[in-house]
């Protein structure tokens, strides 16, 4: 172990003993995928305390994505000849729906091409001008400013075949739906620095103060969560909570730019989330001058049946009302192998993070 | 909810679903001879009075034909001579089988069979018969090699699971994931990878070395191609029915090909390479084999990165991370797929 390690762990220990609470107990949710993999590739739950238990929050775009626009993408998708190209994120690829992934689509016939960015798409559609193109454009604030982009070059470029099919989501609504449950505790946020960058540290003040719950921002090396772990139990044990980031990419404004650039392409709608529902304003649709780039309104789209698969608990495990290894299916009839629910299919998922680094070796299947 | 009735990508991405491929439908179908979980590199056969001769074959079907540091006739050639050297053996002749989209430009033909030749005229293993054949166009994606490899097992070479003990040190010769993130770099246009080489090489003479200095003290090698070092460790653990213990600390990892894996999300010990070997040798032996790789310029940066614990039931790799955790290595499920952000 490291010197900085060494000092940010014993940190952590000194502010755990002094919590004045009675049950002495910390739950701190990391709202971020990243955070969550890289918790568990670094095994850095065998660092903290006993007593300090960190959670994954909805911070996995794949995860939290409503089992309906799934199903959506996958009919979508489709296997005859006439079927739009669709362009997503790799994680998008193995997500089972209700009939199949887009994996088995593309096995099957379907044209599925991953893409790393919204840009992309928007060049898969000029390299095939006779074919539709269909952007599945999902995550939280750090990846809609790419698809605003994509749309405008789409418009100004006049690429009259791509499309996106939207389910962006932000993120504080969904922080304020969680504080709103009461079947899951929650001390301390772990804010997540790739959406923090667009949002600022600013943007939590708010749960900080009216919540009393702390907010720390920390990048995804150890060292950073660790660094913001400590924050977090120092200000509990301080009965002091507030925003603040141990970023330092991030600051209190945040990405105007970007932030004008969302609110120019895109306005808040009412969004369906798994695990919590629908939630008021907490998604980003086109507004109504791009609505020729809305795959919605160009093709005829099945509506969807909301909620996870039969027995499959991604929604509990999201909202931290389970840990991946409560849920029954997970390691026996979920697996990497043949995922269930998108927690386990996707490389920001907390089941995923759970079977991938940090499973007990008594739990059997493999 | 799987599709069990199609083959997806990942069957071949050397993962999970491709070990269940050749345990359910391959080699049931072939009779093989080799236990299912328990499949080397190459295939070691007794040839009556002329000692043991290793036989292997690889198909070789990377997008795009050149990448940095590469391409697919040196692949062809590197790979296959590789399996033979992980098994101890000294390659003697491959052959070449091209299968040629109609419509493939000849020059670019010429350009890949010229590097396959130099590849292996500089690991000094004759190309010694093959076999050319054109498909209509879209029957495939441009050109497709397959290459087979014979070669003889050195005398002194003694591999295999069983031959790994309690305490065996496990020891690999170079910096990890430079080859697949160097293919799919190019193959994405991804600029950030722009530094990033193929570790494309023929590790035979590494391999040799070990074995004729080493003698009985080297117990098993493999090369970490799809799959990466996760999956050879995890064959590994499973193989020789034993826990074992990787320092992440220790191994040799390249700033720019972390830096690349972290923005993809994925994990360079999943990714693949094309040059590397891991030996696994004799509790006494690791700096020994340290010292032997780090005489070859493609090992340089050989390192001793962890050992074999006890035997157990339900045998598992585990890693101590960088910054003092613990955490299972997994094998790889298939397909490496990009994350989001």
């Amino acid at each position: 172990m490291d010197r900085a390690t060494r000092q940010y762990c014993d940190e952590i220990s000194k502010w755990c003993a002094r919590l004045t609470r009675e049950d002495r107990c910390v739950q701190i949710m990391e709202v971020c995928g990243t955070h969550t993999m890289s918790i568990a590739r670094n095994g850095l739950r065998a660092l903290l305390p006993a007593g300090l238990r960190l959670t994954s929050g909805p911070g996995c775009p794949v995860c939290v994505t409503d089992q309906a626009y799934i199903d959506c993408a996958v009919q979508l998708a489709g296997r005859s000849p006439g079927a739009p190209i669709i362009a997503t994120y790799g994680d998008m690829v193995r997500v089972p729906g209700r009939s199949g992934s887009l994996a088995e689509a593309r096995a099957q016939g379907a044209r599925v091409e991953i893409v790393y960015s919204a840009d992309q798409a928007v060049d898969v559609a000029e390299a095939n001008p006779n074919d539709e193109v269909v952007f599945l454009a999902i995550g939280f604030e750090t990846t809609a400013p790419g698809a605003a982009l994509a749309v405008l070059r789409a418009r100004d470029e006049k690429v009259a075949n791509f499309s996106i099919l939207t389910a962006h989501k932000q993120l504080l609504p969904a922080m304020l739906a969680l504080l709103g449950q009461d079947d899951v505790r929650i001390d301390g946020f772990l804010c997540p620095g790739h959406v923090s960058v667009i949002l600022g540290w600013g943007a939590y003040e708010e749960i900080a103060e009216q919540y009393s719950r702390p907010c720390v921002v920390a990048g995804f090396d150890p060292g950073q969560i660790l660094a913001g772990t400590a924050a977090i139990v120092r200000q509990l044990a301080e009965d002091m909570p507030r925003a603040c980031s141990v970023y330092p990419s991030v600051s209190r404004e945040g990405n105007e730019r970007a932030k004008r650039l969302l609110d120019e392409v895109f306005e808040a709608e009412d969004a369906a989330w798994r695990g919590l529902g629908l939630i008021p304003a907490s998604g980003l649709k086109l507004r109504d001058e791009f609505a020729a780039f809305d795959a919605s309104g160009r093709f005829d789209l099945p509506a969807g049946e909301s909620g996870d698969l039969p027995g499959c608990r991604c929604g509990d495990v999201i909202c931290g009302r389970i840990g991946p290894g409560d849920c029954p299916l997970f390691a026996t009839k979920c697996t990497f192998r043949s995922p269930v629910g998108p927690c386990m299919v996707s490389s920001e998922g907390a089941c995923a993070a759970a079977y991938k680094y940090g499973r007990d070796r008594e739990s059997g299947d493999r | 909810m799987t599709d069990t009735e199609h083959i997806q990508l990942a069957h071949g991405g050397g993962g999970q679903l491709t070990a269940e491929l050749i345990a359910d439908v391959i080699l049931p179908a072939l009779g093989g001879g080799q236990q299912a979980g328990r499949l080397t590199d190459a295939a070691v056969l007794s040839a009556d009075g002329a000692g043991r001769l290793a036989f292997t074959t690889d198909s070789y079907v990377v997008q795009p034909l050149e990448f940095p540091g590469g391409d697919i006739g040196k692949l062809a050639v590197c790979g296959t001579i590789n399996d033979l050297a992980v098994v101890g053996a000294r390659p003697a002749g491959l052959s070449v089988g091209l299968i040629i989209e109609e419509g493939l430009e000849i020059e670019t033909l010429r350009r890949m069979l010229e590097s396959a030749g130099r590849a292996a005229a500089e690991a000094d293993v004759p190309i010694v018969t093959g076999d050319t054949k054109v498909v209509q166009r879209g029957a495939l994606d441009s050109l497709m090699i397959n290459t087979a490899g014979v070669g003889m097992v050195l005398a002194g070479a003694d591999l295999g699971f069983d031959r790994i003990e309690e305490g065996d040190r496990i020891v690999l010769s170079g910096p990890l994931g430079e080859h697949g993130l160097a293919v799919m770099g190019r193959r994405k246009g991804l600029t950030f990878a722009g530094d990033l080489k193929s570790d494309c090489a023929a590790i035979h003479e590494l391999a040799a070395a070990l074995v004729e200095e080493l003698g009985p003290a080297l117990h098993f090698m493999r090369d970490p191609t799809r799959g990466g070092l996760a999956a050879v460790l995890a064959e590994f653990s499973s193989g020789a029915g034993r826990d074992l213990a990787i320092d992440e600390a220790a191994i040799p990892v390249r700033p720019s090909a972390l830096a690349a894996a972290e923005i993809l999300g994925l994990d360079l010990l999943t990714v693949a390479n094309e040059g590397k070997l891991v030996a696994v040798v004799s509790d006494q032996a690791g700096d020994e084999a340290v010292a032997i790789l780090s005489r070859y310029a493609i090992a340089k940066r050989a390192a001793d990165i962890g050992q074999f614990c006890e035997q157990s039931d339900d045998p598992w790799p585990q890693m101590l991370t960088a910054v003092g955790g613990r955490r299972v290595i997994q094998m790889p499920y298939g397909e490496d797929l990009p994350r989001i952000c």
